[in-house]
Formats: C-alpha cells, sequence, structure tokens
C-alpha cells in the first residue's frame, strides 16, 4: 500500500480534528501535537480516521506514544508494511 | 446583599446576529419566523421554526468545528459578544475568578444524531470521539469555560425553557459569594429530525405552515408554539468589582428570583406560576405596582396561555401592567429563549421603550394589557420576565436600572 505521508496526515487532521488559522502546518514533522493545537481526543480521532481509511489496526499505545507526526508517521508506515 | 448587575450582553437570534441587529429587528416588528429548511418537515407535524444560519468559519477557530453542535457554535459566538461588550477577559484575570453558568435543554442533539446515523448506516469506525461530550447537556458551559480560560464555577441547569433564569441567579450567587465575573444564561436550539420528532411528539408546537400564523400566543387563534434556536448570554459582576477593571456601565441590576414547581396534575391546587412571581417580588424588595413591563412566557398553548394571563391579571389587576412577547419573532429558544427575553428587558429598560408582539391579531384575554406591532415607549425602571418549562418548572426573574 502506498506510503503515508505528511499530506496524507495533514488531510486527516483537518477532517478529523480541524485545523486553527492560526497555525503553520507546514513543517511540523517534529512539532508535539500539543504545540499544534491537537489534544489527546483530536489524536485518537485521528488515529481512528487512519485506521479506517488504510483497514490498519494500530496498537493502542499509539495515541500517546506518537507525539509528534513524525512518530505517527512512523507508527502508520509500520502498520502498513505490517498489513501488506 | 451584594448587588449583581448585568454588565455585558450577547445575542444570537432568528431576527438578529448580535445584540443590536437582535434589538433593531425586534423593535422593528421584523420576525425571523420561517418555513424550516434545514431537511424535509412534510413528513412531521410541524413545519415553521426560528432558524439560525451563519458560516462558522467566519466566526470559530477550525479546531472548534469538528467538536461542536450548531447550538454550541452560536453560545460561543454569543459568548465572545458578551465578554467583548463587557470589555472583559478572563484569560487575564487571576484564575478562578471567571465562571459560567449555561442552561440546557436536550445538548447537542443534532451532533448525536450524526454519529448516530454515521453508526447505523458506515459503523463504529465512522462515530467521532468528539461524540464523547459535544452531546452533552454541560457542553456549552465546557466550550466557553476552555475558550475563554474561565476556570471558576461552571455548571449547566436543565428545566426544559425555564433553565435560562435559574442559570442568571446561580450565576447572581457565584457573584455574591466571591466570584469576580459569571458568564451566564443559554443559546440552545435543535432543528433536526430527531429532536423536531420529540419537539412535535410533546403536543405544544403548532403545526400551522404559515410563519405569520403559527406562533400566536394570548391570541383566540392560538395553536402552540414555534420552536426556534439562539438566546443570550450576560456577563455577571458586582458593580465595584466591574468598576475595578474599569468597566462603570451597566445594563441593570438582576434584582429578583424564584423557581417553584407545578403540584402533580390532579392535585387541585394552583399552578406554581403565581409563587415564583410573588417570592421574585419579595426577592427584589418590590411590589407589584413597582414593575414596569412582563416579558410573558407566552407559550402560543391555550390553556397555558389563560393560566399566565389570569395569574397576571391576579398579581397586578386587571390591564395592572404592560405585557410583551418578542419572542413572537424568535419562536421559542428552549433554555435559550428566557435569557432573549432578560436581554431584551435590559435594552427596554435602557431605552425606555417596551417591545412589541407580534402578528396577534385577536387579543383572547381582554384583561391583558399586550403591547402589540409598534413599540410603546415607556419611562421603565424595572421588569419582570418570566418563563415555563416542560413537566412544571417555573421561574421568574426581575430586573431594575
Amino acid at each position: 500500500m502506498a506510503e503515508f505521508t505528511l499530506d496524507d496526515l495533514i488531510a486527516v487532521l483537518k477532517e478529523a480534528a480541524g485545523a486553527d488559522e492560526g497555525v503553520d502546518l507546514d513543517d511540523i514533522l517534529d512539532v508535539p501535537f500539543t504545540d499544534l493545537g491537537y489534544d489527546s481526543l483530536a489524536l485518537f480521532n485521528t488515529v481512528n480516521t487512519i485506521e479506517r481509511d488504510r483497514g490498519i489496526a494500530l496498537p493502542d499505545e499509539t495515541v500517546v506514544e506518537a507525539t509528534t507526526p513524525r512518530l505517527l508517521l512512523d507508527a502508520v508506515n509500520r502498520g502498513l508494511a505490517k498489513a501488506a | 446583599m451584594t448587588e449583581v448587575v448585568v454588565t455585558g450582553v450577547g445575542v444570537v437570534a432568528p431576527n438578529g446576529w448580535g445584540v443590536e441587529e437582535y434589538w433593531a429587528a425586534t423593535l422593528a416588528g421584523r420576525s425571523g419566523l420561517g418555513p424550516l429548511t434545514r431537511f424535509d418537515s412534510s413528513g412531521y407535524r410541524a413545519h415553521v421554526a426560528g432558524e439560525v444560519n451563519f458560516t462558522p468559519e467566519d466566526h470559530l477557530p477550525g479546531r472548534l468545528l469538528p467538536q461542536t453542535d450548531h447550538m454550541t457554535r452560536l453560545a460561543l459566538v454569543a459568548a465572545a459578544e458578551a465578554l467583548a461588550d463587557a470589555g472583559a477577559d478572563p484569560a487575564v484575570m487571576p484564575d478562578f475568578s471567571a465562571g459560567v453558568v449555561t442552561a440546557a435543554s436536550a445538548g447537542g442533539f443534532e451532533f448525536g444524531q450524526k454519529e448516530l446515523r454515521a453508526l447505523w448506516s458506515k459503523g463504529p469506525a465512522y462515530v467521532s470521539a468528539y461524540q464523547a461530550f459535544a452531546w452533552f447537556y454541560p457542553v456549552n458551559t465546557g466550550q466557553i469555560s476552555i475558550r475563554h480560560g474561565m476556570r471558576g464555577p461552571g455548571s449547566a441547569l436543565v428545566a426544559e425553557q425555564a433553565g435560562g433564569l435559574d442559570a442568571l441567579a446561580k450565576a447572581r450567587r457565584h457573584v455574591r459569594e466571591g466570584t469576580a465575573l459569571m458568564l451566564a444564561g443559554a443559546v440552545d436550539g435543535s432543528l433536526c429530525p430527531w429532536s423536531w420528532l420529540c419537539l412535535t411528539r410533546s403536543g405544544t408546537v403548532s403545526p400551522r405552515r404559515d410563519p405569520r400564523r403559527a406562533f400566536l400566543p394570548f391570541d383566540a387563534d392560538a395553536s402552540g408554539g414555534v420552536p426556534g434556536e439562539g438566546g443570550a448570554l450576560l456577563v455577571l459582576e458586582a458593580p465595584e468589582r466591574a468598576a475595578e477593571r474599569g468597566q462603570h456601565r451597566h445594563y441593570g441590576r438582576i434584582a429578583g428570583y424564584a423557581a417553584t414547581f407545578d403540584p402533580r396534575p390532579g392535585s387541585g391546587r394552583p399552578p406554581g406560576l403565581r409563587r415564583a412571581i410573588d417570592t421574585a417580588l419579595a426577592d427584589a424588595g418590590l411590589g407589584p405596582s413597582d414593575i414596569d413591563v412582563v416579558f410573558a412566557d407566552a407559550s402560543g398553548v391555550a390553556e397555558q396561555d389563560r393560566a399566565e394571563a389570569e395569574v397576571l391579571s391576579a398579581v397586578f389587576g386587571p390591564r395592572g401592567v404592560p405585557v410583551t412577547a418578542p419572542k413572537t419573532m424568535t419562536g421559542r429558544l428552549l433554555a435559550g429563549g428566557a435569557p432573549l427575553d432578560v436581554a431584551a428587558a435590559l435594552l427596554a429598560l435602557r431605552d425606555a421603550v417596551i417591545p412589541p408582539s407580534v402578528h396577534i391579531a385577536q387579543p383572547a384575554h381582554r384583561d391583558l394589557d399586550l403591547v402589540r406591532d409598534r413599540p410603546r415607549p415607556a419611562r421603565l425602571t424595572s421588569a419582570l420576565v418570566l418563563a415555563r418549562g416542560h413537566g412544571g418548572f417555573n421561574s421568574a426573574l426581575v430586573l431594575t436600572r
């Protein structure tokens, strides 16, 4: 399956949790989600949407452990590789 | 006892966006009632509503949109207007010094309907995690509190259409106990199929299709109420605390309040509205002759209108006080209706004018001095606002200049 990219993540974030106009979502790979305005419920919704759309199941800890976009992308792509 | 004044008002109503637009429309007799447009009402018993349509992206941060019901978005808009009107920014006040009390009737009903539809039509993976709180009765209190950093007393009251006055009274108590600033009132409403079904099954909603003939409280041709959405949120403070932060202007005082509950049906005892009025007047230290205008509950159900008209006549004497129902231009806004009447009453005190009731062509109660069609200039120093909620709730609030 195609790699899950930062652009994909940004699209899901906007759909599942919204985006504030004041936050620039470029160049955010290592910015903690909390600094981007996303709390645990926002991440829960985001991870849930990715799992649903990609047909994968990620470990429950993903929501708390993937604290930056890079960590979440890694977790998702590991999940995709495992499902392939 | 500590005096409590209203230093800021925020309004969203079917006939006006923001305080001044609502007030101008209300004085001009412009109604916001129209055919229900949110969904096809043809399979339902009612067809007219007071809608507030707007583009949320233009008024709220994007992060809030996936997690909010329509009525919560409206509440956030009204809260921001009220705080700006009061010149207050709770985020820079000491922590825990500002709080929120809102009233609700059903929470974010439409949000819940949307998620249930997703659950049954697509499956559990399509249900938003925000369902956890977006449907919930206290959600407006929580969202307002978070957005504005108001970590003082926070609560929500549910008393159907009477709860908005109870929220203001509870906020008054918090101010008396030392909280510097309270935001209180209600913005409510739910115009989705599921809630429409519930509302219309109550038997109190007008089945008429003509927006000018659907909601006719105190009229011989009354056929029920019309549901709407919107309401008002108010900033309450002790005047000396408001002055400390440079705010010297206020709209008026919350001078008296009482809430009662009706006896069980068949008991033979009278409903509790009279007791609510008497007790609220006593709380304000006023007599009936001190009240210059009454904002009626005005249910539009003939039997309830008669009960209210008889109580008003008994307390104030036949045609003893001007009575009005500007909600004829908005519909009944569930918990939001009474705080909107409070906003209208404060603006009436400010501008020395009683806003009219509209569309009422055949007054059914000769003892009622109903202000109809045109605003009535009057020297006003005090107003009484009444609200009743389905199931037996009665609340009365006295405002003075």
